[in-house]
């Protein structure tokens, strides 16, 4: 297959991580595409799960926001988001996390709360909603975003969410027992983290990247493993799937707006 | 028991300056129309609670009327950032709100345990999260079984709340449907309940038995307005108007297209206004 874009390589890459039977907390933009696409080729059976309380949806189109009616409309059964919290997410029912991330550092930690400081930001970002607890009650959490220098950074400037702090032990010093993030996909390359030090590193790269391309859109020095695979190519099924499925949300949300 | 009154009656017996409110809705059901009744009464020194503030707070927040701001999300879903609140946390126009920030699962567990008259909400949460450094209102207790640390929040208990529901039965019953998000719990958290509804009908014998009812002696006061949660969506009645939700990132970048805008839609409006916005948005909700 040729003829595929960075972002729909990322989309598919990060969708091929979802096994048949994870249930996942899906976040908005990016996981959220990745997530319907696993189950519309590989995990038919996979179990979706949107914060507004959306258990086992199957979406025709991408939802909008985390609480578009077509969620509920799709799902097995919808709950009230304090259960959505309590019983399903810190009840331990969740097996991966889906999240993007405005900052990213090189241990999995998330900022979408600040840019600045936090009493006095250059810009206020929207904040944390779920992803505190996602990152510490779901199984494992797997990361998605496009790369820039500005998004991965050396440090964050605010800990919306907990990956693996400073690297080693550091999630079980803090008495987490759920496993953090174990990959990270970009629009270049796949990263999981090293055994011991918990460091992102590159173990798969997109076809045609180059490490001078993945290291100048990141802001810490990039470790790569031995091995350096490369991400196989989008297969027809998957590119067909990943178009068909914007194609149908576009032309859903154009249909639905007001009429002028 | 409850009464069922004009919206503008319902706010104005039922709000007063200073009061801790909630106008919840997670993303869905959201009482656009009971906020604007508050905005047109000209309600200040608010202390305003959502878990998910969007549009509607940045409306209230431009319009100088949060003496504080307690939530867990702030953003104009599936569009960005709200920007009429970042001009006030990061320029202090037209005030500088008092923030204080939680997580979904705080807010959820705080809402939950107002509604079980418990003073706080215990779980398991904010572990190396950085919202335990700023915001003094997350603490921590030790389980005395198991010697678990837990994060424990002040539970949430507004003066009133305001949510949007499909329907009132002629008794006064309200009946939440689609994503429910935390209006059950914003209702019994609170001292008063005000519920818009998009009709109402005579009985709910055709509801199931265990749908989200609440009985009439739990809400102060009901108001028919049709279309009341645009341009949020009430499921079964009309769509969610993203078109409106991407043209308020425009009006809400400047503060005098903002003025404008709320001159026009708010201000010189009225709650029988909200059916005319919904219209062509019915159909196949």
């Amino acid at each position: 297959m040729s003829g595929f874009t960075p972002d729909e390589m990322m989309t598919i890459a990060a969708s091929r991580a979802l096994r048949p039977e994870d249930v996942c907390f899906v976040g908005i933009g990016a996981p959220s595409a990745a997530c319907n696409v696993a189950r519309l080729t590989h995990a038919p059976d996979i179990t979706l799960i949107y914060e507004s309380g959306t258990i086992g949806t199957a979406p025709d189109v991408l939802p909008l926001s985390i609480g578009d009616g077509e969620l509920c409309d799709t799902a097995v059964t919808t709950v009230s988001v304090p259960e959505m919290f309590r019983y399903w997410l810190q009840g331990g029912r969740v097996s991966v996390g889906f999240l993007g991330a405005a900052q990213l550092d090189k241990f999995g930690n998330i900022n979408t709360t600040v840019i600045g400081d936090y009493d006095n930001p250059k810009v206020r970002l929207p904040g944390g909603g779920g992803a505190p607890e996602i990152a510490s009650s779901c199984g494992e959490i797997f990361i998605t975003m496009k790369q820039s220098s500005r998004g991965m950074v050396n440090k964050i400037d605010f800990f919306t969410s907990f990956g693996h702090g400073e690297g080693g032990d550091d999630r079980a010093k803090l008495g987490i027992t759920t496993k953090g993030p174990t990959l990270l996909v970009t629009d270049l390359a796949i990263w999981k983290p090293d055994p011991k030090t918990k460091e992102f590193t590159v173990t798969s790269m997109h076809e045609g990247v180059t490490r001078e391309q993945v290291q100048e859109t990141c802001g810490w020095p990039v470790r790569f493993a031995d091995n350096v695979d490369t991400t196989p190519a989008p297969t027809e099924l998957e590119l067909t799937t990943l178009r068909d499925l914007q194609a149908r949300t576009k032309a859903a949300h154009a249909g639905k707006d007001r009429a002028a | 028991m409850t009464k069922f009154q004009s919206l503008r009656d319902a706010v104005a017996e039922n709000i007063n300056d200073g009061d801790v409110v909630a106008f919840e809705g997670f993303t869905h059901l959201i009482p656009h129309a009971a906020a604007h009744e508050a905005i047109r009464q000209g309600r200040k020194d608010l202390t305003l609670i959502r878990m998910t503030p969007d549009v509607v707070y940045d409306q209230m927040i431009g319009m100088g009327m949060a003496k504080k701001l307690i939530f867990s999300y702030a953003g104009n879903p599936g569009v960005g950032l709200l920007r009429r609140l970042r001009d006030a946390v990061e320029n202090g126009w037209p005030n500088s709100p008092e923030i204080e920030e939680h997580s979904h699962a705080a807010m959820a567990n705080a809402y939950e345990a107002g509604a079980a008259g418990l003073p706080m909400a215990v779980f398991r949460g904010y572990r190396g999260a950085g919202l335990a450094d700023v915001n003094p209102n997350i603490k921590s207790v030790t389980c005395p079984f198991t010697g678990e640390k837990l994060a424990a929040v002040p539970s949430v208990r507004p003066d009133v709340s305001f949510v949007h529901a499909q329907k009132a039965n002629k008794k006064g019953d309200v009946l939440v449907e689609g994503i429910i998000g935390v209006q059950k719990e914003a209702v019994l958290a609170a001292k008063r309940a005000v519920v818009t509804v998009e009709e109402i009908v005579d009985d709910f014998d055709d509801v199931h038995p265990n749908s989200c009812v609440l009985p009439n002696w739990t809400i102060a006061a009901i108001a028919e307005v049709p279309g009341g949660a645009h341009p949020s969506y009430a499921h079964g009645y009309y769509d969610r108007d993203n078109a409106s939700y991407l043209e308020w990132d425009k009006i809400a970048a400047d503060r005098d297209s903002f003025k404008n805008w709320m001159q026009a839609n708010v201000l010189d409006a009225s709650p029988d206004d909200f059916a005319d916005r919904v219209k062509n948005l019915r159909g196949d909700a």
